[in-house]
């Protein structure tokens, strides 16, 4: 017993840092209706910050109360004011992809501003990290430190804290009311602004109490640290229907105890220590999606005055005059065949190799365009599905000598299958859940498969350099990987593939798909099958994923977890949006521009952050999905089109534009089926 | 009329629709028989029911008026009916087949069409392109392997078949326009026309006249008294306005608190005393 407690018991409050998280995002999703990815970054930024100070020679008060009095409910408010107030409550894709944005923009901000900082275990906030305070029951075992007592004290005080402002305050139950329509309760009164904005503001206090609690555990503080334990927290609050603080906690507390006591108890480096066991808590998110009836009409919240938000508007492509559609077009494909010609001969190599890796990442990002652009469904895994067809491909490669042809169609066959399970698996989520089943699904493949020896027989990274002794199905080799040859091949595939999705696009299967992103409802009461629809766009977007990843693998030459990993399927969404989710014009834009962007930076000066500073500039790109969910590049694209036919056409009448009518009129004349631009 | 195909004014009752409406199917002038069976229905949300053990039959080509005070019941029947909510007891019949827990899209092939009280159109599509997707839907048409190979874009056949209805519900002339862009009342026609252009043999109209002004909902009457009367086309309508369920229907369904409290002619159950009850609270 007192072995057993003596492993169990150090996961109480390993169990308390996830039920402190789990209380914040309940606290957030309940008073603001806002899904708060962004929670772990909020963490890590009054960690970050108090650590900073500390390091700095400030005294632990002070620290504390920069970072989490003043700091955290601060950015908090600053949320709420430039970002959520701004989405409609209906709007659960904005809500995620927003949140995706912080997380992702946020941890690169600090390092962008601050550098690449090392902090190692800042002060523990409340007792002695070091001091053993007692012992448990009295034995020697189980020695109870000040992190311990503190992290207890803290979660139940909160607990109590939270449960009471929400139930039994006039405050709280302003703050559930304005989670259906801020609007609404408007009418009766309230100033529901204010309301969520105290909201935000305590949640975001919880956000860097947490932060700042567990600096001294998670140290080194990194965002990594804390986007794991966010993971964690979201199936303790899963569990909990998002509704529930104490449900969530004990579940937090249950599965700290759980990861504390299963390595103890299995064998050392068995399948289910080795495999099973970091991937618990994405299983019991994976269950509880599945299980919790609560979680499958997270989205059923309807706003009673939502007809009253204006429709999204057309693509610049679907907006421009005839005339000035024929010029860009031909624009286009002028740079297309300059593009095509300084590839084949001038380009420098350095740059060639940039704009190769643009083009495997414009083809992955057709993938975000299939699932999120056209079926309306917000994937969190783009990145695990073209690494199951890398690794995939790679495999095949090492151990049977397959060529990269055929073994990139079996990897794109493969990624398919695990695509279609994890649609089969969500066929009853929606939006925030769906978003929630492919993230368990990411970081399960991140954390319980990629990094597997059975996947990674070469320590590090899986190399495709050509075997001297080709076996099946022919020589391997077929192309050269840095060169012209990779370039024919990616710009094949991706012509391909693009002339696939346009026309997929403009097909029967594009209309419904645009019926089902319209309306469910009405979609199925048509005799449309959605569960189909949405296993065929799956597939689909597996499939194409996973070829992408094959192309990006051979551009790499070796295929390694850290290329994709759920950061990236993370990015890939915000970098996809920012550019255009609805057009292919947008993914390849997305792709080329990611890559090519990477290259600029490290022209400037290291201490600006280098890829960071990437992220950080598509992250406040894609901060504009609410206002422009179709793409702020999309949205300057149309009105510098306008600008500029209002300069070539001026006076005379010709080619006057539909976007000067607005956008109703403007789609109003939009060719059929090809009213969503290229 | 620009009809794609068929040349001319629509002849409603000898055009090419009621003559392939005339194929088959119980749903006939001349061949009436219980279309829709609806047996102790019940249905409950919570402490709440919604609908308490309701039993209603609809023949083929005829008309039924579903009314009564909100809150009475009548949209959660028509989603039980429709399969977007599972009945907690009873049974609902269709054309012959038991419709049990068969999925919506299913129940929809068979030939139940519908129209929504809140509106659910598809903002990223133009009037016709919603028309075309109801046509195709309806066959259960859609192979990805034709659209990879441009084998799906709409035939001329489908073309004439979306004008004759567009025209018929006055839609003609916003066939391009997107929905975004149309107004509630517009916005309801538009699913009318999504819901004829399947050739259903039950239209299930959910307040249709919702939206529209007084001319409006007198052209929605003709064209759904037209539907009945000329194509055998039956219709089960839940419609506040009383004025046109009396001008559409030939028999009419009291609901209150989810029960059936009154059936008849619609002259019948309006002079009804638990009718009047209902809705003015009063007996008298």
């Amino acid at each position: 017993m007192v072995h057993f407690l003596g492993f169990a018991v150090p996961g109480i409050p390993n169990g308390c840092t996830f039920a402190l998280f789990a209380i914040g995002l309940i606290l957030t999703y309940q008073a603001t209706g806002v899904f708060n990815f962004a929670f772990a970054a909020q963490a890590y930024t009054s960690a970050f910050v108090y650590g900073l100070l500390c390091l700095h020679g400030w005294p632990v008060w002070f620290a504390f109360l920069v970072s989490v009095v003043i700091l955290a409910p601060a950015l908090g408010l600053g949320f709420d004011y430039f970002l959520f107030r701004r989405i409609p409550n209906t709007n659960s894709t904005a809500k995620v992809v927003t949140g995706i944005s912080l997380l992702v923009g946020i941890p690169s901000l600090l390092t962008v501003i601050f550098g690449n900082q090392q902090l190692d275990a800042p002060p523990s906030l409340l007792f002695n990290a070091d001091t053993v305070y007692f012992h448990l029951f009295g034995v020697t075992d189980l020695p109870i430190n000040g992190i311990d007592i503190g992290t207890v004290i803290v979660t139940v005080v909160v607990l109590v804290a939270m449960v009471v402002l929400l139930r039994y305050t006039s405050m709280g139950l302003k703050m559930r009311g304005s989670v259906e329509s801020r609007r609404l309760i408007q009418l009766d009164g309230v100033n529901a602004d204010r309301v969520v904005a105290f909201s935000w503001a305590v949640s975001s206090f919880l956000a860097g109490l947490a932060g700042v609690l567990f600096a001294h555990q998670l140290a080194p503080v990194q965002p990594e640290n804390y986007q794991l334990l966010l993971i964690t927290a979201i199936a303790a609050a899963a569990w909990g229907r998002l509704r529930s603080m104490p449900v969530a906690a004990l579940v937090a507390i249950v599965l700290g105890v759980i990861e504390s006591v299963a390595p103890a108890y299995l064998p050392t480096g068995g399948f289910l220590n080795a495999v099973v066991v970091p991937v618990i808590p994405m299983i019991v998110l994976a269950l509880a999606l599945l299980f919790v009836p609560g979680l499958r009409s997270l989205d059923d919240s309807k706003d009673p005055l939502a007809s009253i938000d204006p429709p999204t508007p057309p693509t610049a492509a679907a907006s421009r005059a005839p005339t000035m559609d024929r010029i860009i077009r031909t624009g286009w494909y002028a740079l297309l065949v300059v593009f095509v010609v300084s590839m084949l001969t001038w380009m420098p190599v350095l740059w060639e190799g940039v704009f190769n890796e643009g083009l495997a990442f414009s083809v992955i990002f057709l993938s975000i365009t299939l699932i999120t652009g056209m079926g309306g469904q917000l994937s969190l895994a783009q990145a695990t599905l073209a690494g199951v067809g890398a690794f995939t491909t790679g495999l095949l490669f090492y151990h049977f000598g397959f060529n990269e042809l055929s073994g990139g169609i079996v990897g794109a066959v493969l990624a398919s299958v695990v695509a279609v399970a994890l649609a089969l698996l969500s066929l009853r989520l929606r939006g925030l859940g769906l978003a929630l089943m492919t993230l368990a699904a990411a970081v399960f493949f991140d954390q319980g498969v990629f990094n597997q020896p059975q996947v990674q027989p070469q320590s590090g990274a899986l190399s495709l350099i050509p075997l001297s002794n080709p076996k099946w199905p022919g020589p391997v080799g077929i192309f050269e990987r840095n060169g012209h040859w990779l370039f024919v091949v990616c710009m094949v595939v991706l012509v391909l593939v693009t002339l696939a999705v346009l026309q997929i696009r403009k097909g029967t299967t594009g209309h419904y798909l645009g019926a089902m992103r319209g309306s469910e409802t009405g979609a199925a009461g048509l005799g449309i099958n959605l569960s189909w629809q949405r296993i065929m766009i799956f597939a689909l977007s597996g499939a194409v994923a996973g070829i992408g990843g094959t192309l990006f693998a051979y551009y790499q030459t070796s295929v390694t977890p850290n290329y994709f990993n759920v950061d990236f399927s993370l990015v890939f969404v915000v970098v996809v949006v920012t550019t255009g989710v609805s057009t292919v014009e947008g993914a390849i834009q997305a792709g080329i521009g990611l890559t090519v962007t990477f290259q600029l930076v490290t022209y400037l000066p290291g201490r600006l952050g280098g890829q960071s500073l990437v992220f950080v500039l598509f992250a406040f790109g894609a901060l504009t999905y609410a206002a422009h969910p179709e793409g702020v590049l999309e949205f300057q694209k149309r009105r510098s089109t306008l600008r500029f036919e209002r300069l070539l056409f001026s006076g005379s009448g010709r080619g006057a534009s539909p976007g000067d009518q607005g956008p109703q009129a403007a789609a109003a004349v939009a060719p059929e089926g090809g009213g969503r631009g290229d | 009329m620009t009809d794609g195909g068929t040349g001319g004014h629509v002849t409603l009752g000898g055009g090419p629709w009621a003559q392939r409406h005339g194929g088959g199917g119980p749903a006939l002038l001349g061949d009436p028989g219980p279309l829709l069976s609806v047996r102790a229905v019940s249905k409950a949300f919570g402490g709440i029911t919604a609908v308490s053990q309701v039993t209603l039959i609809v023949d083929g080509g005829e008309s039924v008026g579903l009314v009564g005070p909100n809150g009475a019941g009548k949209t959660t029947l028509f989603n039980c009916i429709c399969g977007q909510l599972k009945p907690d007891g009873g049974t609902v019949e269709f054309d012959g087949n038991e419709l049990g827990s068969m999925p919506t899209y299913k129940r929809a092939r068979l030939g139940i069409g519908r129209t929504y009280q809140r509106i659910e159109v598809f903002p990223d599509m133009s009037v016709r392109e919603h028309l075309l997707v109801a046509e195709r839907a309806r066959r259960g048409d859609g192979r990805l392997w034709k659209d990879l190979v441009n084998l799906s874009s709409p035939t001329p056949d489908e073309l004439a078949r979306v004008n004759e209805v567009l025209e018929l519900v006055g839609l003609a002339d916003k066939a391009s326009t997107p929905v975004s862009a149309l107004g509630l009342g517009l916005c309801r026609l538009v699913e009318l026309g999504r819901a004829l252009v399947a050739q259903p043999k039950l239209l299930m109209a959910d307040e249709p006249s919702s939206g529209l002004d007084v001319h409006e909902t007198h052209e929605l009457a003709n064209v759904l008294r037209t539907l009945q009367r000329e194509r055998g086309m039956a219709v089960l309508l839940v419609e506040h306005d009383l004025g046109m369920v009396g001008e559409v229907v030939d028999r009419a369904i009291v609901m209150d608190l989810g029960q059936v409290i009154a059936e008849g002619t619609f002259d019948e159950v309006m002079a009804h005393p638990e009718v009047r009850h209902a809705y003015l609270g009063t007996s008298g």
